[in-house]
């Protein structure tokens, strides 16, 4: 009980995120009208992406400190979680975008063009992609210490190559997205105050349903490769 | 035997196993011909300003995967032991990373001499696009030479090489087409230029520094 009450702060969160999201009131605002409740699942998903993928890397630093397989698992197994939360961040996107960017007199491929080359959308891009490299490059090499070796280090360059990138892209490309200088939805004036009653616990909530998800993940990895584990 | 020196002398080395093993130099040579001779059947010399600097970005990255990717690829386990017995990784990989933009210098011009050639010269100011391009070529080789070290510890090595480098490589390239506008007379507002070529910069040191603290953990087996 004693461990597990940021589980229960998950669970309490997101019901409120759900009921309180779909239910409190929220600003009419002629573009977005109702569609503004996504803010609560959207943003948030691309958040705990990236806090995910932040995990992993410090995982993976702390490998090469180590050399500790456990610490390459979890790595990776935070990588896989921050890779599906990429995707909902899409899937989420998909839905906000129909309804707002889309011209609804052109079939929906003609606005596809458009859409695809707005510079949030290229930064997660380039993030999965580079997790995706990350998997091939792990599933491409059979010897344990040295895929968890050889993928830490990627993991590592990898990173620090995409943080100047998601900064420098929004500057080059033309946007419709909001939020174009710097983080959309953080900065306090970006989101009305009744909003934010609800936003910043779903943040909260959906980045400790991310670390939950993994750490069971992590926990039947650790299963899995008990025989690995214990011969260190 | 100072640290410059040993740098000196695995530069060296590299340097005299590529003029005695030139079929690999000439065949990057002619992989950068046979590239522009395609885009020159298909595209005639009537591409624009914005496709001719497309294409000519485009072929500077594959050149550079294939200038760069044998760089590690070439040495046998044997021949890395070796190395790991002798020098310090910091000093190897320093004098991999110089070696290659060496390289990729070399291939650069080849690239500019054959596009103007075949595809005509649509540059406004011909000097400011060498620029750039040298600015270019050195980021493109330099996270090439990091992502070669990685993809030699794993099976299919030069496939795994383009699709670890291409999400890296997209924000350099953007940065770098929309830089080279400003040779074809695009006006830019005061210190853009500056900035963007401080960017690549500061880019480029940071791959430099990584690769120096990163590629000893990658080279004891």
């Amino acid at each position: 009980m004693k461990r597990s009450w940021w589980k229960i702060a998950c669970v309490v969160l997101l019901v409120y995120t759900v009921v309180g999201g779909l239910l409190l009131p929220v600003p009419a605002l002629r573009q977005l009208q109702e569609t503004i409740r996504n803010l609560y699942f959207h943003v948030c998903m691309w958040m705990a992406m990236m806090t995910v993928f932040t995990v992993s890397v410090v995982n993976s630093i702390k490998y090469l400190r180590q050399l500790d397989l456990r610490r390459d698992i979890q790595a990776s197994e935070y990588a896989t979680t921050g890779v599906v939360l990429g995707l909902l961040g899409y899937a989420t996107g998909i839905i906000w975008a129909s309804y707002t960017w889309a011209d609804p007199n052109n079939p929906a491929y003609a606005s596809f063009g458009s859409i695809v080359r707005e510079p949030k959308l290229i930064g997660t891009a380039m993030a999965l992609l580079i997790y995706f490299a990350y998997f091939v490059l792990r599933s491409s090499i059979t010897d344990m210490d040295k895929k968890a070796r050889v993928s830490a280090v990627y993991n590592i360059f990898a990173y620090a190559m995409l943080f100047p990138s998601i900064w420098i892209i929004p500057r080059l490309v033309p946007s419709l997205h909001p939020g174009q200088e710097g983080n959309p939805a953080l900065n306090v004036n970006d989101v009305d105050a009744r909003m934010r009653l609800v936003f910043y616990p779903a943040i909260i909530g959906w980045t400790l349903l991310a670390v939950w998800i993994t750490s069971l993940n992590v926990r039947l990895a650790f299963i899995k490769e008990k025989n690995w584990l214990n011969a260190h | 035997m100072g640290a410059t020196q040993r740098i000196w002398t695995l530069f060296r080395k590299d340097w005299m196993l590529e003029m005695r093993q030139q079929y690999s130099f000439y065949g990057v040579i002619l992989y950068v011909a046979s590239t522009i001779f395609v885009l020159f059947l298909t595209l005639g010399d009537n591409a624009d300003s914005v496709t001719w600097n497309a294409l000519f970005w485009v072929t500077q990255l594959f050149v550079c995967i294939n200038a760069v990717a044998k760089s590690f690829l070439q040495e046998s386990r044997g021949r890395m032991l070796y190395f790991y017995s002798i020098v310090n990784p910091a000093e190897y990989v320093t004098a991999k990373l110089l070696y290659n933009l060496v390289l990729m210098a070399i291939m650069n011009l080849v690239n500019l001499v054959l596009f103007t050639a075949f595809m005509g010269n649509p540059t406004s100011s011909t000097w400011a696009f060498i620029g750039i391009s040298f600015l270019g070529g050195m980021g493109l080789s330099l996270i090439f030479t990091m992502l070669a070290a990685i993809a030699s510890k794993a099976q299919q090595q030069a496939s795994l090489m383009a699709i670890l480098g291409f999400p890296l490589i997209i924000p350099q390239l953007l940065l770098l087409v929309r830089l080279s506008r400003y040779a074809f007379a695009e006006v830019f507002r005061d210190g853009v230029v500056l900035q963007v070529v401080l960017l690549l910069l500061a880019l480029d040191l940071a791959i430099v520094v990584l690769s120096v603290i990163l590629f000893p953990f990658l080279w004891k087996d």
